[in-house]
């Protein structure tokens, strides 16, 4: 699967991923700033739980009527002379990219950042026909430069690197002699990438939304890339993932509003840039050659589903910026490009449950992501919903579970099985306990104890207690 | 006041200290309070884990075990939550759905029907020492409780009580996952129980057995000296610490 990264085995990459300091470090400052920035940006816009509620219904209206703001939105790019192609698969829309690709004979493509293309890894089927692509966003350059390091984040892809680290592979790889100073690092790229934005023949980007209305389509960027790769190669391809529409201006607003507050606590981002199809008679600048490559994936089979509302996501990585488990185990552990709440509901659908069984267990079900999300998405149910899926359905939970839950359903069912269980609770466990501890506990309770301490369960249980009290004639 | 008193399981089990202290306090505070003896488990261990079909009939039981309650008052921020939960495992206007609402309706938790229902906010405690709060995710982000726990710990007389770094992170319990994903469960904790010692805080309090286990299991593992209660051993405490 295109999409997974990194070590097969989930509990080796979450290893892994526990055992890093420097990306634990790089991570946990990353997420506080992010936090605390976001927190401020939706404070300051006082009402924000009714804009929320806003996100929601304008993301719900749009993916409940998805198949009519899609024909409007191919419409409208035909109209302009743009070039529509809507791809069922990863490989169909790679097969397109290519093919327009070789009919104007480039070699170099400029890239802007873009989560779908990762999703259905264009890059690597670019380079198989010789292409030379270039990430133009820093994050994914830096990435990009360190032998194809996958992202960690949606939004800030190499979160997972400190700046000395940065400054490290800038070293290594393109002989920079300045200092970790983001300043100087950011600036270093930037002469960089500008030589090589001259000489790009295509340029690629993503696409944050599209507006059906009029056939455009938002970006929404801090470095202001993504302009120079739509401004100066002759031929455009952007690449969006289906559900990435809004009916008009007006919606786009408040999404972009709630996007980059979410994202990184700011009013608006430096740069929100709005294309509307290849360039007209009377305009200066712009492609010569417009293609908009809509990609299904797989998204088009969670529509109708209890998991729906994951096609709601507008990729501002709150969730991810607030999850405790994510900042434990890093971006990499999820084994997918998607990590983190959003990526743990997505990645089982858009892949299978073989590949990603373990993401929706990685999480604590907190709920700290469901708090933060600025379209409202259950994340924390959904999470829900894919372990009842993967028991009910699926049956893919194991033999010991199944009979446990069982158990405990019957003795729970019953108040007198259930009682005795209980009254049974001290004497089966005093043999392991000592002054009233419990440090290693027999079967399943290893697992806890192999980190904490249990309780021993008291001889008297409160029922007990209240039972005695009561014949005594009320309160001691 | 009748309050039939929800003990959950691990209160029944393990901290049954708790449950004596809040059935004490909701009758100082002019309660009379019944426990229905049929009483189990509220479900969340099943429901969590996905086993959907066994959690129905866990709740078909306990709505019959307090229906007949007038209010119900639980220990247990993320139990309470389960209850009212039970609302979405019914079908659609079936009537069970109709009896898990009516049951959702008057079910509570301790400190959220201390101030709510009761509307007292002084419970007239004392107890000298240094303290911190920790809140659970269930009770706060899903219950909705955010205020009361302090409301009420903040008229303790004696009482210091200490902000809490990072409050609103999780401890890391997540019931299954406490022993499904162990390791990380692990780093969730001790990142908790770091932040307790920054507030040199001698005792930790919440209102969630579960977390309590999880934070207090670690504690005495790692051999700190830091005491772990239930916040209704303190409410119910008359000063004798
Ligand atoms: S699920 Fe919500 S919070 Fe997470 S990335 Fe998507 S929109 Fe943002």
């Amino acid at each position: 699967m295109p999409m997974h990264i990194g070590e097969k085995d989930f509990r080796k990459r979450v290893s892994k991923g526990i055992s890093d300091d420097y990306m634990r470090g790089a991570v946990r400052s990353a997420q506080e700033r992010l936090q605390n920035r976001r927190a401020a940006a939706a404070e300051e816009l006082g009402d924000w739980e009714e804009w929320r509620t806003l996100g929601q219904q304008i993301r719900s209206h749009t993916i409940e009527h998805l198949d009519y703001y899609l024909h409007q939105l191919s419409d409208k790019v035909a109209e302009l002379g743009g070039h529509v192609f809507f791809a069922e698969t990863g490989e169909e829309a790679n097969e397109y990219i290519k093919q327009v690709i070789q009919k104007k004979n480039a070699k170099k493509i400029a890239k802007s950042k873009s989560m779908v293309t990762e999703e259905i890894s264009m890059n690597a089927a670019l380079e198989e026909i010789g292409c030379e692509v270039i990430e133009t966003d820093l994050g994914e350059y830096i990435l990009q430069i360190d032998d194809h390091d996958p992202p960690s984040h949606i939004v800030a892809p190499a979160l997972h690197k400190n700046k000395e680290q940065i400054r490290d592979v800038f070293k290594e790889r393109l002989n920079y002699k300045k200092t970790e100073h983001p300043e100087e690092l950011a600036l270093f790229a930037r002469e960089k990438l500008r030589e090589e934005f001259l000489a790009a023949d295509v340029g690629i980007t993503g696409c944050n939304f599209a507006v059906a209305e009029s056939g455009s389509f938002a970006l929404v960027t801090n470095e202001g890339n993504a302009r120079m790769v739509t401004a100066l190669p002759n031929t455009q391809i952007t690449v969006m993932g289906m559900e990435r529409i809004v009916p008009g201006w007006e919606e786009l607003d408040i999404v972009v509003s709630l996007l980059t507050r979410a994202a990184v606590g700011q009013k608006l981002t430096s740069y929100i840039t709005a294309l509307t199809g290849p360039k007209q008679a009377e305009e200066a600048d712009g492609p010569e050659e417009f293609h908009l490559v809509i990609v299904d994936n797989g998204r088009s089979k969670i529509l109708g589903t209890e998991f729906q509302e994951a096609l709601h996501c507008i990729r501002c990585a709150a969730c991810i910026n607030v999850c405790p488990v994510y900042r434990h185990v890093g971006g990499h552990a999820y084994g997918s490009i998607y990590p983190g709440p959003i990526g743990a509901v997505l990645s089982p659908l858009l892949s299978d449950y073989d590949e990603y069984k373990e993401l929706p267990y990685a999480s604590s079900l907190c709920g700290a992501c469901t708090e933060v999300c600025p379209v409202k998405i259950p994340l924390h149910e959904q999470l829900i919903m894919h372990r009842r899926k993967i028991v009910e359905d699926e049956k893919k939970s194991t033999l010991a579970e199944r009979v446990a839950m069982r158990g405990f359903e019957q003795i729970v069912h019953s108040a007198n099985l259930y009682r005795t269980a209980t009254k049974m609770a001290p004497f089966l466990t005093t043999p392991f306990a000592k002054n009233n501890r419990i440090t290693k506990g027999p079967g399943p309770l290893r697992n806890w104890t192999d980190i904490r301490d249990l309780p021993q369960p008291a001889n008297e249980r409160f029922r007990d207690w209240f039972k005695k009290r009561n014949k005594q004639g009320g309160a001691i | 006041m009748r309050v039939s008193f929800f003990i959950t399981c691990l209160g029944d089990i393990f901290y049954a200290n708790a449950g004596k202290s809040a059935v004490e306090l909701l009758e100082r505070l002019g309660c009379e309070v019944d426990f229905p003896p049929t009483q189990t488990c509220c479900g969340q261990p099943a429901y969590n884990s996905g086993y959907h079909k066994e959690t129905l009939e866990v709740a078909k039981h306990m709505v019959e075990v307090f229906e007949h309650a007038d209010y119900v008052v639980g220990i247990s921020g993320s139990c309470v939550y389960m209850i009212h939960e039970y609302v979405h495992l019914f079908e659609d206007g079936s009537n069970w759905q109709k009896r898990a609402k009516a049951l959702k309706r008057k079910t509570y938790e301790l400190t959220q029907f201390i101030v709510d229902v009761l509307g007292i906010e002084d419970v007239g405690a004392s107890y000298h020492g240094t303290a911190t709060y920790h809140t659970s995710c269930h009770m706060t982000r899903l219950l909705g409780v955010k205020e009361a726990p302090f409301r009420l710990l903040e008229n303790v007389k004696g009482l210091r009580l200490i902000d809490l770094p990072n409050r609103n992170d999780c401890c890391g319990f997540g019931g299954t996952f406490s022993v499904k994903m162990a390791s990380i469960s692990e780093q969730m904790v001790d990142e908790k129980v770091q932040h307790i010692e920054e507030t040199e805080a001698d005792l930790l309090l919440g209102a969630d057995g579960s977390c309590l286990m999880n934070i207090g299991g670690r504690i005495t593992r790692q051999g700190k000296p830091i005491e772990v209660k239930h916040i209704a051993e303190i409410l119910n405490s008359r000063g004798e610490e």
